[in-house]
């Protein structure tokens, strides 16, 4: 068999693709950073194409909108966490290579409870044992919107990306479905500030600062997802599980099991992003609560090879672009997809500089007769 | 009201029927291409933007020009977005659903970008509008009046809607009754075993996911130059590249009963406003719909695993030669 | 037809980095013969027709085609000479039918005609005797329908020159009488065939002539009427060669495992496994030998709990409690809480045994990570084990913590015996465990598994190298289509004994009975 696997080599041909077995950490890196320079080198022209400003000036913008003042200084991080949340919560999934494309919906549906719970019980529970109520509730709508695919692929072998898929327009449409009896004022169609004066069921201000406690929480899930994943049994079974189901079945392990718990638990962090978005940030819901953090979310975690610390840095990147696209944008009052464009950008070389971490190729000579 | 109703539901199908239609081509190669609904926004804002500069330029536009300035552009624009997926998941092998995601960022941001900006980098101001050659688009069959009810259902539409139906059936022709057809269906079912057939799996794959993306851009260009009449609006197209996926998936990977399905999810998209006595509330549950029906359709068809009905059995997977 | 040869090697040579697959191969098939070309596992035979059907291209030497040097350098240049070859592994696409799948790939001028192509399909069906629906999609087929597939494939493509990879591997003794008929049928018709196969009772029964092959070193041809079997397996076991493996006589031998009349299915309905039972006794190493696919990964694998049986009983006897327990379609973890003691270092190593992509610390605790109520794995205990194991057994890492997949096949091999063994297992099964490694890697596995025997544990050695089995094992089992042909001492059977077996079929065996 093993013979088998070097064939069609007969034509020699001109460039030969292979697989790497190894490649040192600090070149894999600069093979990254690398591909993240150039793409930053392009965006920077894109800028300058469109608005005329010199590249260099266009980079100090963009660091001017993250770390310019305190307040857009707490937006980013806000901006941070809200993404490295959704991120920490589709990782579990992809490391067990379950392609959960649904943490938009999962996190909506988290959203969703969230505010349902704001909504009728605001006047009915005190603050604390709301919060917590909210809380649960969205972790269990979170976790059972995670948990139908989940049971479907362990089952049946339902294809799952597509199935979660679907499931984020069906949060959605749910979403809008509950707009219509929330609606504040009528007929506006949306929900507008939920109790914006009790403030019942916000998350309170830390140290003055209304996004730290969002961004403290965020942190310590970082930290434990790290810990789940690297530390605890079931991380080291969803490893096995993601990197080979053979394997995994060789030392005992239910894989179906493995699979419905692992998503479960992306489920419910995602319940936690939507209430953290909800309870901590937005004091809202609409159809675009969760703005698409669950679809950058797999980007996140996939550039950072589903390592939660490093999820830190590549959000961050993330981040770091559309807040500074947006500044762009408002300093000289274009729209803010440009931060979208950017954004494309980069990941299409981050993307692409991964075969060369992964693959080496060799140039032949011409044999003169083969 | 019948007629109205079925052409109301076909206006809304057709831009789901060009991106079903393409994405059942790139998914025959084995290619999960999540990018559709960032090249559909390709394909529709590279259109207009075509149409903008031409009608710009010129002070009596062509008509033919009118047509085929926004034709191409949006073919162009929505192709090499499809290139560009192809380049890295075909030749670089990256993740196929990361790229398809990135693309959609891309192609999204960049149809929002030019369309709510264009007129501001111009200097001309408002909105981003393409009346003239909107009209070139929509402009019915000659017929179409003169039959009543049943050229309303008939004859009513734009060339472009024509084109969708003949594109769905072409590709159905394409995959069950040509060579080259077979051949994609192997590379998407088995590429080692089409590989060893002799077949060109990259080529192939390239082929069909470039030409596919171009056809599911067709569908953002219906959509902005027939649908809403050539005026842009930021996020105008909704989740209709989604929906367009979910199609996929409930026509069974079949071109043909895309055309059914898509006039089905389009008739769902409008049906409320047809209904009388539905709160508003109902119309959200009736754009669930299509969604839950996708679902259903998955499950019924895996649960039934009737191997006909499955996605192509390499779909979302790279292919190295070398990996055997 | 006559004489013509159809095609010629001459002094074919093929290395893969240094090593030699095939060394000046010499052969000829003539136009209306049937050639068999016998061998051992990894005697060549496959790489050799690789290189006929151009999937290889030879380092040197000459392919002759009709009297005519011919280039071959891929499989399409093969179909231009003629040369169609059926592979073991079906290259099929499921959904397709069989006229789909006949048709892939060819770029015929003129229209695409399904309904001609069905036409011809049938028509050469009917030549041959094939029975054929071109309708019939490929997953419902049967394994010989599929063969049938593959041979008419080649035959549509115009194919003068035939080669079979081991046909006969997944057919029943009636579907191989089929098969047989038509080979016969289209030598008649003036076909060259080239059948590869190590079963002899179907080399006499079919082939004109064969040609052996021996570790990549052609060996002879010789005409079929003129020869025996007992002739045959001596040019393809070869001499026994003197490999020195230390062996104790085994001391304080008892049943440990007892198998009986075990049956199984595998996933697509063929009978894999068929009555088998033994004893493999404590103290002692229990060798399995075997042409490959004969059962040998089924049997290790449903007494470790990862197959379903149809029948028979798995019983372990603990040493300690002297209770018994039947092991029969417990899963590892059942197995494991049983307390039974059993290690399994199965054929594939990475894809099983190990993850690849894991560091030997991680690897090293795949068994015992359960251990311990905390939620949390301990990584102290794997650590100085791995530690150990790379000190004790001298594997060649960088550290503890270098992915698995990153080390050479050797000190793979040491990583995942030297875990098994970790555990002091009262059973010990071991697939292939030498397979591609060194010399020295190997002997380094024989004497772990002979300080096992010491230890009082049964051994399990499934090996292909029968020089190997007579000199490290006690007994060798000697296993056939799924079952038992032969239990015989090791330390007085012959290579040739054991090769007769190997290639002895049921129905022989049958007919012995009767």
């Amino acid at each position: 068999m093993a013979k088998q696997n070097n064939s069609h080599t007969v034509h020699e041909p001109l460039m030969q693709v292979s697989k790497r077995k190894s490649m040192e950490w600090y070149k894999s890196w600069l093979v990254r950073i690398a591909a993240v320079v150039i793409a930053l080198v392009i965006c920077g022209f894109v800028i300058n194409f469109l608005t005329g400003l010199d590249p260099i000036s266009v980079y100090k913008e963009m660091f001017e909108g993250n770390f310019g003042t305190e307040r857009r200084f707490w937006i980013m991080l806000k901006e941070l966490a809200m993404l490295l949340c959704v991120s920490l919560a589709v990782t579990p999934a992809f490391k067990m290579r379950f392609w959960n494309i649904g943490a938009e919906g999962q996190s909506l549906a988290g959203a969703l409870a969230c505010a349902a719970c704001m909504i009728y019980l605001g006047n009915k529970l005190p603050q604390g044992l709301l919060i917590l109520v909210m809380v649960v509730s969205s972790v269990l709508v979170g976790l059972v919107w995670a948990v139908i695919p989940a049971f479907f692929k362990a089952k049946f072998n339902t294809n799952e990306t597509l199935f979660t898929l679907m499931m984020n327009y069906i949060a959605t449409q749910l979403v809008s479905f509950c707009i219509v009896f929330w609606e504040n004022p009528k007929n506006s169609n949306t929900v507008g500030i939920i109790n914006s004066d009790s403030m019942m069921g916000w998350l309170p201000s830390l140290g003055g600062q209304k996004y730290a406690l969002c961004v403290l929480v965020v942190a310590v899930l970082t930290v434990a997802m790290y810990i789940y994943l690297r530390y605890s049994k079931q991380g080291y079974e969803i490893s096995v599980v993601g990197e080979s189901q053979n394997t995994a079945r060789y030392v005992g392990i239910n894989v179906k099991k493995v699979i419905i718990r692992t998503m479960a638990i992306s489920g419910a962090l995602c319940g936690i992003a939507g209430f953290l978005i909800v309870s901590g940030v937005d004091h809202t819901i609409t159809t675009t609560t969760i703005g698409g953090l669950g679809f950058t979310a797999i980007m996140v975690s996939w550039l950072a090879k589903f390592n939660p610390v490093i999820m830190v840095l590549t959000s961050f990147i993330i981040v770091f672009l559309e807040c500074g696209a947006s500044q762009i944008a408002t300093a000289f009052d274009f729209n803010h997809s440009v931060a979208d464009i950017l954004t494309g950008i980069i990941l299409f070389f981050i993307i692409g500089s991964e075969f060369f971490v992964n693959y080496q190729i060799k140039i032949h000579k011409r044999h003169k007769e083969a | 009201m019948f007629a109205t109703i079925i052409s109301k539901a076909v206006e809304q199908g057709i831009p789901l029927l060009f991106g079903s239609t393409g994405e059942i081509l790139t998914e025959k190669s084995g290619n999960l291409n999540l990018g559709i609904p960032g090249i559909m926004y390709m394909g529709g804002s590279a259109g207009i933007i075509g149409a903008y500069l031409y009608e710009r330029a010129v002070q009596v536009p062509h008509p033919a020009l009118c047509i085929l300035i926004p034709l191409f552009a949006s073919l162009a624009g929505s192709a090499l977005l499809a290139l560009i997926y192809s380049f890295l998941t075909i030749t670089l092998r990256a993740n196929q659903n990361v790229t398809g995601l990135a693309l959609t960022t891309f192609g999204v941001g960049f149809g929002d970008f030019f369309g709510g900006s264009l007129t501001k980098i111009f200097g001309d101001g408002g909105n981003l509008s393409v009346k003239t050659s909107s009209d070139y688009f929509k402009t019915p069959l000659p017929f179409a009046d003169d039959l009543g009810a049943l050229g309303k259902m008939l004859f009513s539409y734009g060339f472009l809607a024509y084109l969708a139906v003949i594109i769905a059936l072409a590709a159905a022709f394409f995959l069950k009754r040509t060579r080259a057809g077979l051949h994609l269906r192997a590379v998407g079912e088995n590429p080692a075993t089409a590989d060893a057939a002799g077949i060109n799996v990259t080529k192939y794959k390239y082929l069909a996911t470039c030409i596919g993306g171009a056809i599911a851009g067709l569908g953002g260009l219906y959509f902005i130059m027939d649908y809403t009449g050539g005026s842009w609006t930021n996020g105008g197209f909704g989740d209709r590249g989604w929906l367009a996926i979910a199609l996929v998936i409930f026509a069974l990977w079949k071109p043909n009963v895309g055309i059914l399905g898509s006039f089905i999810f389009g008739g769902l998209y409008i049906a409320y406003s047809y209904i009388s006595g539905l709160s508003r509330s109902s119309i959200a549950i009736f754009n669930m719909l299509p969604y839950l029906v996708t679902i259903l359709v998955l499950v019924l068809t895996s649960v039934r695993r009737k191997k006909e009905t499955q996605p192509p059995e390499s779909l979302g997977l790279a292919y190295f030669r070398e990996e055997r | 037809m006559g004489e013509a040869s159809a095609i010629e090697l001459k002094n074919i040579t093929k290395a893969f980095g240094n090593k030699f697959a095939n060394k000046d191969v010499c052969l000829t098939v003539n136009k209306g013969e049937i050639l068999s070309v016998l061998g051992e596992n990894g005697s060549g035979k496959t790489t050799l027709m690789n290189m006929i059907s151009g999937i290889y291209y030879p380092d040197s030497g000459q392919i002759f085609i009709d009297g005519e040097e011919a280039v071959i350098r891929s499989p399409k240049d093969a179909y231009k000479y003629k040369i169609g070859m059926i592979h073991q592994h079906f290259k099929l696409v499921d959904v397709f039918s069989a006229a789909e799948n006949i048709i892939l790939g060819l770029e015929d001028e003129g229209k695409f005609d399904l309904k001609s192509a069905r036409a011809k399909v049938s028509e050469i069906g009917e030549r041959y005797g094939f029975a054929i629906d071109p309708d019939k999609k490929v997953y419902e087929m049967s394994v010989s329908e599929k063969q049938t597939v593959e041979i008419i494939r080649v035959l549509y493509r115009g194919a003068d020159i035939l080669i079979l990879d081991e046909p006969t591997a997944v057919l029943t003794p009636q579907e191989t009488q089929k098969l047989f008929d038509i080979l016969r049928h289209m030598r008649d018709d003036g076909k060259a065939i080239i059948i590869i196969t190590h079963k002899l009772h179907e080399v006499l029964s079919l082939s004109d002539r064969v040609s052996v092959l021996r570790k990549g070193e052609y060996v002879g041809t010789v005409n079929t009427v003129e020869t025996t079997e007992n002739q045959l397996t001596e040019m393809m076991v070869g001499k026994k060669t003197e490999l020195n493996i230390h062996r104790d006589l085994p001391v304080n031998t008892a049943p440990r495992l007892v198998v009986e009349d075990i049956s199984c299915i595998n996933r697509e309905g063929a009978t894999v496994l068929r009555d088998i039972s033994f004893t493999a006794n404590s103290g002692e190493i229990l060798g399995i030998a075997g042409i490959a696919g004969s059962g040998q990964r089924e049997l290790l694998e449903s007494i470790a709990g990862l197959q379903k049986l149809t029948e028979g009983r798995i019983v372990y006897n603990d040493p300690k409690s002297g209770e018994q327990e039947d092991l029969r379609d417990k899963t590892p973890v059942e197995i494991r809480d049983m307390g039974v003691r059993l290690s399994f270092v199965p054929e594939d190593r990475l894809g099983m045994g190990l993850v690849g992509n894991m560091d030997i610390v991680d690897n090293m605790m795949l068994r015992s990570y359960r251990r311990g109520k905390s939620m949390f794995v301990r990584r102290k205990e794997p650590k100085d084990l791995a530690e150990d194991i790379i000190h004790r057994l001298k594997v060649v890492t960088p550290d503890a913590s270098t992915p698995v997949r990153r080390l050479s096949g050797g000190n793979i091999q040491k990583i995942l015996v030297g875990r098994e063994i970790a555990s002091s297992p009262k059973v010990l099964m071991a697939a292939y465990p030498v397979r591609g490694l060194d010399i020295n890697a190997s002997y380094t596995i024989y004497n772990l598994l002979n300080e096992q025997k010491k230890n009082g544990v049964a051994v399990i050695y499934v090996g292909e190298d029968l020089d190997v089995l007579l000199e490290l094992c006690d007994r060798i089992m000697v296993l056939s289509g799924g079952s038992v042909s032969g239990i015989v001492d090791a330390r007085t059977a012959t290579k040739e004994q054991i090769g007769l077996l190997m290639t002895k079929s049921r129905e022989v065996k049958n007919g012995e009975a009767k």
